[in-house]
């Protein structure tokens, strides 16, 4: 920061000392874990041994393969209509790394288009579109989504909708910050003598100059998503039955805990898995591309 | 001051007619609210009857003005499911809420600051690391799963615990620690970064220059300023605390609002739902008031510039 003229200026007692940005080790954990179930995610009809949606009252809550009583042929056990979990569990990250990736591109979209409009026109474009992200930000994302299930009813599209309609003020937050900050610096004059309109300006100077904060932002957020996600469709708010979501998963294993454990432990694992696999790749994100930006 | 407060009221009011207008318009353009009202097994005179009764027979305008009217003065109508009106449900519930509340953000406080500031001091030690990973992990933890395991081991094998509803303090520890689990997370990483920027700045330096005890320096100038993005997050963080406490208190048993929410999803009873909707609405709105007037009152210039 540098001294106001006549301000005390202290000597550095101890410079900080510069972590070496670039050329860190990249997060290969992360990367390994949200490869393979993007992968797992794409190939599930190749991938999964047996029909998600078959039951068979026969084969109820069969045990996973290493303990006594189980076989080979469902690895993970089955749940209480005799479906085979291994299936359901690679078919369900479809639903979530869907819902994730889709709620979060859709508000950051809408969510860097406010901000960029509030930081570029500023005055009273920037203090409406401000106000209307102050509230929607600290917005409860799970009683819109509870409305829309009691009305509605339950579905992904709604899942998807609830949050993104409360997601996106963050983006449209921080993406302001940044711009207000751009507009000040030389090139964007420069542009506007050349003869740039506000589209030009906006998207050619701009855009480009947050998409570092953006990649951070939405990459945090996914696993963020994942999880509510989770969470409503454990509530019966989210995803309806019988499409194998890991949230309804562990929701319907609830009951037998005690005597089928696996039913509700291997759904929650791979939530775990992979929402700790998106925070571990946007902290590390951020902490390379855009050290100052502070998020939840 | 008082300008600000009364802006910011204004907003909130807005907000909540906003929600209002929200929930009504889904009820009534989302096919005939009487299918959402009555039984499966209701006549065609009874729909009559009720649509007259219930005034659905008048212009949408009028509607609404009598809906908000009667939510305004506690009156949301009768549960489908209990057969009760749902002020009473209402009455019943919120107190447990708020207590568990209150007692989720009592230990996540404690444990938040010792060891987010800590962390920031003592940074790059094994102390640091280890508040990385609560924070990490109380982060991409799902809150159900680890409360239905919880119940399962601490309250079921082990028996240490009861497993729900309210019995004295014990019945407090499992909902409390879940609940306030992902809150400690979030507020420990904020203190963490913001103790991080404030004890590099000019005026920590000029303290410690000064001959300050360091433990001053650290709990007293520098704790205060970095306290700003504490405050700046407490809305977000309390809806985040409102969506938890719904799913904690499902798999607890615990009788409060969010379990209401929770039995008026399972059996469609959308006056329930609605109900509840509205009143977390408003507290959030509160409490959104009262952290906006914190913000402004610890940080001057807050009230000028914006």
């Amino acid at each position: 920061m540098p001294a106001e003229p006549g301000a005390l200026v202290l000597p550095d007692v101890a410079a900080p000392a510069v972590p070496a940005s670039r050329g860190r080790r990249l997060p290969l954990f992360s990367l390994g874990i949200i490869g393979l179930f993007m992968l797992v995610a794409i190939l599930a009809p190749l991938l999964s041994p047996a029909d998600p949606f078959e039951q068979s009252l026969r084969n109820r809550f069969k045990p996973p393969v290493w303990e006594e009583g189980g076989s080979w042929k469902f690895p993970l056990g089955t749940d209480r209509l005799g479906r085979d979990m291994l299936s359901r569990i690679i078919w369900g990250s479809r639903v979530s790394l869907a819902a994730g990736v889709l709620t979060v591109l859709l508000a950051s979209a809408f969510g860097a288009a406010v901000g960029l409009a509030a930081g570029y026109y500023g005055g009273r474009v920037d203090a409406a579109l401000m106000r209307t992200t102050d509230a929607t930000m600290s917005f409860p994302v799970i009683l819109l989504a509870l409305i829309l299930a009691v009305t509605v009813g339950p579905s992904f599209t709604n899942v998807v909708v609830a949050i993104a309609v409360i997601l996106w003020a963050r983006y449209a937050r921080v993406i302001r910050g940044q711009v207000l900050t751009l507009m000040q610096l030389d090139f964007v004059a420069q542009a506007r003598i050349a003869g740039a309109g506000a589209w030009r300006i906006i998207t050619r100077h701009l855009l480009p100059n947050t998409l570092n904060t953006l990649v951070v932002l939405v990459t945090l957020q996914i696993g963020y998503v994942i999880i509510v996600e989770a969470s409503l469709s454990f509530l019966g708010a989210g995803i309806p039955p019988p499409t194998p979501a890991w949230g309804s998963m562990i929701a319907e294993g609830r009951e037998f805990v005690t005597s089928a454990w696996w039913v509700s432990l291997f759904p929650g694992l791979a939530i775990l898995l992979v929402v700790l696999a998106f925070n571990l790749l946007g902290d590390w994100l951020r902490d390379t591309f855009d050290p100052k930006l502070r998020q939840l | 001051m008082f300008r600000f407060i009364g802006a910011r009221l204004v907003q909130s009011l807005i907000a909540l007619a906003i929600i209002s207008v929200v929930i009504f318009v889904l009820a009534r353009t989302t096919g005939d609210p009487l299918y959402l009202i009555l039984p499966m097994s209701a006549t065609q005179e009874d729909f009559a009857n009720a649509r007259k009764y219930l005034g659905l027979d008048r212009p949408y305008v009028e509607q609404y003005l009598s809906f908000v009217g009667r939510a305004v003065t506690g009156d949301f109508g009768m549960s489908l499911r209990a057969r009760r009106p749902v002020s009473e449900l209402i009455r019943e519930r919120l107190p447990n809420s708020l207590k568990l509340a209150a007692f989720a953000m009592g230990i996540s406080l404690v444990m938040a600051f010792p060891l987010g500031v800590m962390a920031a001091v003592k940074k790059g030690t094994g102390l640091d690391r280890a508040a990385q990973i609560i924070s990490v992990l109380g982060q991409s933890l799902p809150t159900f799963w680890v409360a239905i395991l919880l119940v399962e081991f601490v309250a079921g094998r082990l028996q240490w615990l009861p497993a729900g509803g309210i019995s004295g303090f014990s019945s407090y520890i499992l909902p409390g620690f879940t609940l306030g689990w992902f809150v400690v997370a979030g507020l420990m990483r904020l203190l963490r970064s913001g103790m991080l920027e404030v004890l590099d700045s000019e005026y920590v330096k000029l303290a410690r220059v000064k001959g300050v005890a360091e433990r001053r320096v650290i709990w007293l100038h520098a704790l205060r300023n970095a306290l700003i993005p504490v405050v700046t997050f407490a809305g977000i963080y309390f809806s985040i605390l409102v969506t938890t406490a719904i799913v904690v208190e499902t798999v607890f048993a615990w009788p409060g609002l969010g379990r209401l929410a929770y039995e008026g999803i399972s059996s469609r009873d959308f006056p329930v739902i609605q109900a509840v909707v509205l009143t977390t609405a408003a507290i959030v709105a509160l409490v959104n008031l009262c952290v906006d007037c914190l913000y402004a009152f610890i940080d001057p210039r807050i009230r000028y510039a914006r």
